[in-house]
């Protein structure tokens, strides 16, 4: 495929719909949870147990997108396999200062990416685990430091999630390029040359 | 995809599995050593409530007070037309206003504060009344063995066998560190069992009820302790609170 003036297909509607639902229902996990979680909050809103079923659902959904997407999308299966990999070029990527000017041979994804993608991943996985935790004590008998246990590192990694995802917001409002190839699946030739130069001279 | 041996994408140190499995590790570990770090955070958090105007050291996760509640939102009762009622099996029913309250023998108590989940309070200061005079105002019958808590939340209730009841660290609250307890603390008026997990003491309290058999409290019908001394319920190892 060599199209260099026209815009560089880079991800699937697939691959567009996981990122979107995904980042819909962790939209209504931050929302729901920042209720249960602040007080002045909590009494604003009141309706907990509205609140706490919606948080529940939302966090069961969680995955299903993710494995939906894995399921029917090779190209996204390929994506993740990128990303799970690290480069001598993806170090250096993080290493210098100029890494935007330095004519780096990046692939479809910097290391920046890979390695914000693997702790989300990770991060999520562990907030799963530990959401699936604190449902179980009314079913079945939990010890108690097992629940108090799976509250703090809710919690921690919450924080944790909240700081990274703000800062993925964050850096994609200074791309508007790569938000516009997240939004409509194609990406600007120049853009893909300038950040991901060894992926463009593939396509 | 190009397959050849340069493909940056089957190249290059399997980091991201790595990644994940370490923090899976981790959130392992922190379920495992959870009342440790809850512990050391909310030492932390908890001393600083205690100087924070803001409120914001609330947020610091594993400590300071946690608001919750078992039901889906309540009207408040505020302090001017709040009522508290004391009867069931007793001689002389009594309908308690709060200021009722505040003229009879008032006693302080400073204890921490220590919830089965994991979060304590370290010092909190509590002023109220003893249970036992209000028991002995209202003179329960003869025979009967226990206490119940109902809060006006319309779901929540407790329970104490009459001996725990009568107790001197057992209080009928209305001031916290003081100042008069917010909605969020369970006011204008809450029970407070210092030597026992938090959910013993019954917020927004509404009646107590003197019966001749134990009934069994919210928590307790889900599988928590009816005596919950604090470190010797709950299969838990805490310190003793008061």
């Amino acid at each position: 495929m060599r199209r260099p003036a026209e815009a560089l297909p880079r991800f699937t509607r697939i691959e567009t719909w996981v990122h979107r639902s995904t980042a819909a229902i962790v939209a209504v996990l931050f929302a729901t949870g920042a209720i249960l979680y602040v007080e002045q909050l909590s009494l604003l809103v009141g309706r907990r147990l509205l609140v706490e079923g919606t948080h529940i659902v939302a966090g069961l959904l969680l995955p299903l997108p993710a494995l939906l997407g894995l399921w029917r999308s090779r190209e996204l299966r390929a994506d993740v396999h990128a990303l799970g990999r690290m480069t001598p070029v993806d170090w250096e990527w993080l290493r210098r200062r100029d890494r935007r000017d330095a004519g780096l041979a990046v692939g479809k994804f910097n290391g920046g990416q890979k390695l914000a993608s693997a702790t989300v991943v990770g991060a999520g996985i562990v907030l799963f685990g530990t959401g699936l935790l604190l449902l179980a004590p009314a079913r079945i008998n939990l010890a108690v430091s097992v629940r108090e246990g799976a509250t703090i590192t809710h919690d921690l990694f919450t924080f944790g999630l909240l700081f990274l995802l703000a800062g993925h917001i964050w850096i994609a409002l200074r791309h508007p390029e790569a938000r516009r190839a997240l939004r409509t699946g194609v990406v600007d030739p120049a853009y893909a040359a300038r950040e991901h130069a060894a992926w463009a001279a593939e396509q | 995809m190009t397959t050849n041996h340069d493909d940056p994408a089957l190249t290059g140190q399997p980091v991201g599995r790595r990644l994940v499995l370490g923090l899976m590790a981790l959130g392992a570990a922190g379920v495992a050593a959870g009342p440790w770090v809850s512990r050391g955070l909310g030492a932390v958090s908890g001393a600083l409530s205690k100087h924070d105007p803001t409120g914001l050291s609330s947020l610091i996760p594993g400590g300071g007070w946690r608001y919750y509640t078992v039901t889906d939102g309540f009207p408040y009762q505020p302090p001017s037309s709040y009522r508290l009622r004391v009867a069931g099996n007793v001689s002389r029913e009594l309908t308690l206003t709060t200021s009722d309250l505040k003229g009879r023998p008032r006693t302080r108590l400073t204890s921490d504060f220590q919830c089965v989940t994991g979060w304590r309070v370290p010092g909190v200061r509590w002023e109220g009344v003893r249970l036992a005079d209000l028991l002995d105002e209202a003179v329960p019958d003869s025979d009967q063995t226990a206490v119940q808590f109902v809060s006006y939340d319309g779901t929540y209730t407790e329970s104490l066998t009459m001996a725990e009841a009568r107790r001197p660290d057992v209080l009928i609250v209305d001031t916290l560190d003081g100042k008069p307890i917010g909605r969020a603390h369970g006011g204008p008026v809450r029970l407070l069992v210092a030597p026992m997990y938090g959910y013993k003491s019954c917020k927004w309290l509404s009646e107590i009820r003197v019966t001749d058999q134990l009934i069994p409290g919210y928590w307790e019908v889900l599988g928590y302790d009816q005596d919950a001394w604090v470190g010797k319920s709950n299969g838990r190892r805490d310190a003793p609170t008061g």
